[in-house]
């Protein structure tokens, strides 16, 4: 089921296989010790052509905890793609290198396009506006470990909907794990793109466009922030308006349900109140650790099968 | 559909594109790329009687056999378009056109920001065809999608 497969959209696992999964990274989590041997002689190669902190260091970490070793494309100023050498080839040396390559790319297409000239399995580390796969495993692995289940919960998705490939790749996951309803909480100017709304209409997915988050305080049992773009405002005063709007304090928390959860996929700049860190509902730094765990569980499953 | 009907003469040898749905002619006339600077005869009937399809486009192109690239792509607007090959003032061959499963190096992909609209990577755009009410397009590295109005405008 898992040995050798490309990991380029979450569209391309299954409810069984994504829960699987879960089950496999609790596994990892629940054995304090940390550091298998399972990969020994495996090497992992990363190639990032856009900047990252988590998934870049996460993915190596889970190699070397496996056993495995790592290399790493570097920056591109300092590889051949400095001397104009294209994706394509720098991919297939990779794959001459590599067990598996997680690869990373402003331009959409680029990791399908790697897993069909690879010999190697292809992770997709996230890709254009769309798709970042294993933060949405992440992502759902924190709520199926906090809800027990990942169906008939009400998300609330706040910040830059129409930008944030973490937001677009969760949605697409709705249509595995049916949530009982979706909050999309933005200003009017980053709503969800045409192409979203109209997966989750065909998906069945119910879901509502707000641009205040007060309204929901009390109903959703996940809420999912992530940063409000500064940069893609056209008019600076418009985004002075709303930013107030979206940081989670403390406030906001006493809201909250019982039980409610706050996700981020990081890094977080001031969208999120670090006074919330220390209470119940903050879910983030769990949610990234176990990221550890999840793609820990990821690289074992189809680099062994196990 | 008699002659005297649609008032046009048959054509000696080349193609004749039957079935085009209303208003789709233009459409086939840019995929192949007639301008009307052509030395060869080009009729073009628009919005005609058909029995099967109430009002019908068709189109007479004397002198030319088409290509299966060009029957591909005419297959994407005018799936239910019948081709008949003329030769001697008699039709030769006479075939439905059936949409393809994939589309491939023909029509680029919508997204600028898709791997395949790099100038320097040697992958051509292939592109799924989904059959529904509508043919639609859909690029099978970003997720693209096109549907077969915007067809010509992407034609490689």
């Amino acid at each position: 089921m898992w040995l050798n497969r490309d990991v380029i959209s979450v569209l391309d696992f299954s409810k069984e296989e994504l829960l699987d999964l879960f089950n496999k990274a609790k596994q990892i989590e629940s054995i304090r010790e940390n550091s298998f041997s399972n990969l020994k002689g495996k090497v992992l190669a990363t190639a990032f052509f856009e900047p990252s902190t988590r998934t870049r260091l996460s993915f190596q970490a889970a190699m070397l905890r496996l056993g495995g070793t790592t290399l790493d494309l570097g920056e591109p100023t300092v590889s051949s793609l400095a001397k104009g050498e294209n994706i394509s080839d720098t991919v297939r040396m990779l794959d001459y290198y590599s067990d598996v390559i997680v690869i990373r790319h402003k331009l959409e297409g680029v990791s399908r396009y790697a897993a069909e000239i690879c010999e190697h399995p292809v992770i997709n580390a996230g890709e254009g506006t769309k798709e970042h796969p294993t933060q949405t495993m992440i992502d759902l692995y924190e709520v199926w470990k906090t809800f027990k289940s990942l169906e008939n919960l009400t998300y609330a998705i706040v910040g830059d909907i129409k930008h944030a490939r973490t937001i677009s790749s969760l949605i697409l996951s709705f249509s595995i794990f049916k949530p009982k309803k979706v909050y999309l909480i933005s200003p009017l100017e980053l709503r969800a793109k045409e192409k979203i709304k109209s997966f989750m209409e065909s998906n069945g997915i119910l879901y509502e466009e707000l641009t205040t988050l007060s309204e929901v305080l009390e109903e959703a049992d996940v809420f999912y922030i992530t940063r409000i773009q500064k940069e893609r405002f056209s008019d600076p005063y418009e985004y002075e308006k709303v930013k107030g709007s979206y940081v989670i304090t403390l406030e906001h928390t006493k809201k909250m349900k019982e039980g409610a959860i706050i996700l981020h996929p990081l890094p977080r700049v001031d969208e999120l109140s670090p006074k919330v860190d220390s209470t119940k509902n903050a879910a983030y730094f769990s949610q990234a650790r176990g990221g550890l765990y999840l793609r820990m569980a990821l690289l074992r499953a189809i680099l062994t099968g196990d | 559909m008699s002659e005297k009907e649609l008032k046009v003469t048959k054509i000696e040898n080349g193609t004749v594109i039957d079935h085009i749905p209303a208003g789709k002619a233009l459409d086939v006339i840019r995929i192949l790329g007639i301008t009307g600077k052509e030395n060869y005869t080009v009729a073009i009937l628009m919005n005609v009687e058909s029995k099967k399809l109430g009002k019908k486009d068709l189109i007479k192109i004397e002198n030319r056999v088409l290509e299966p690239r060009e029957a591909k792509l005419i297959s994407l607007v005018a799936p239910e378009a019948t081709l008949n090959v003329i030769s001697n003032f008699e039709v030769k061959e006479k075939y439905k056109l059936e949409p393809p499963e994939m589309i491939e190096g023909l029509i680029k992909c919508p997204n600028e920001l898709c791997i395949t609209n790099k100038q320097d990577e040697p992958i051509l755009p292939k592109l799924k065809v989904v059959k529904g009410l509508k043919i639609v397009l859909e690029c099978i590295y970003c997720g693209a999608t096109l549907t077969s109005e915007e067809i010509t405008k992407f034609i490689l």
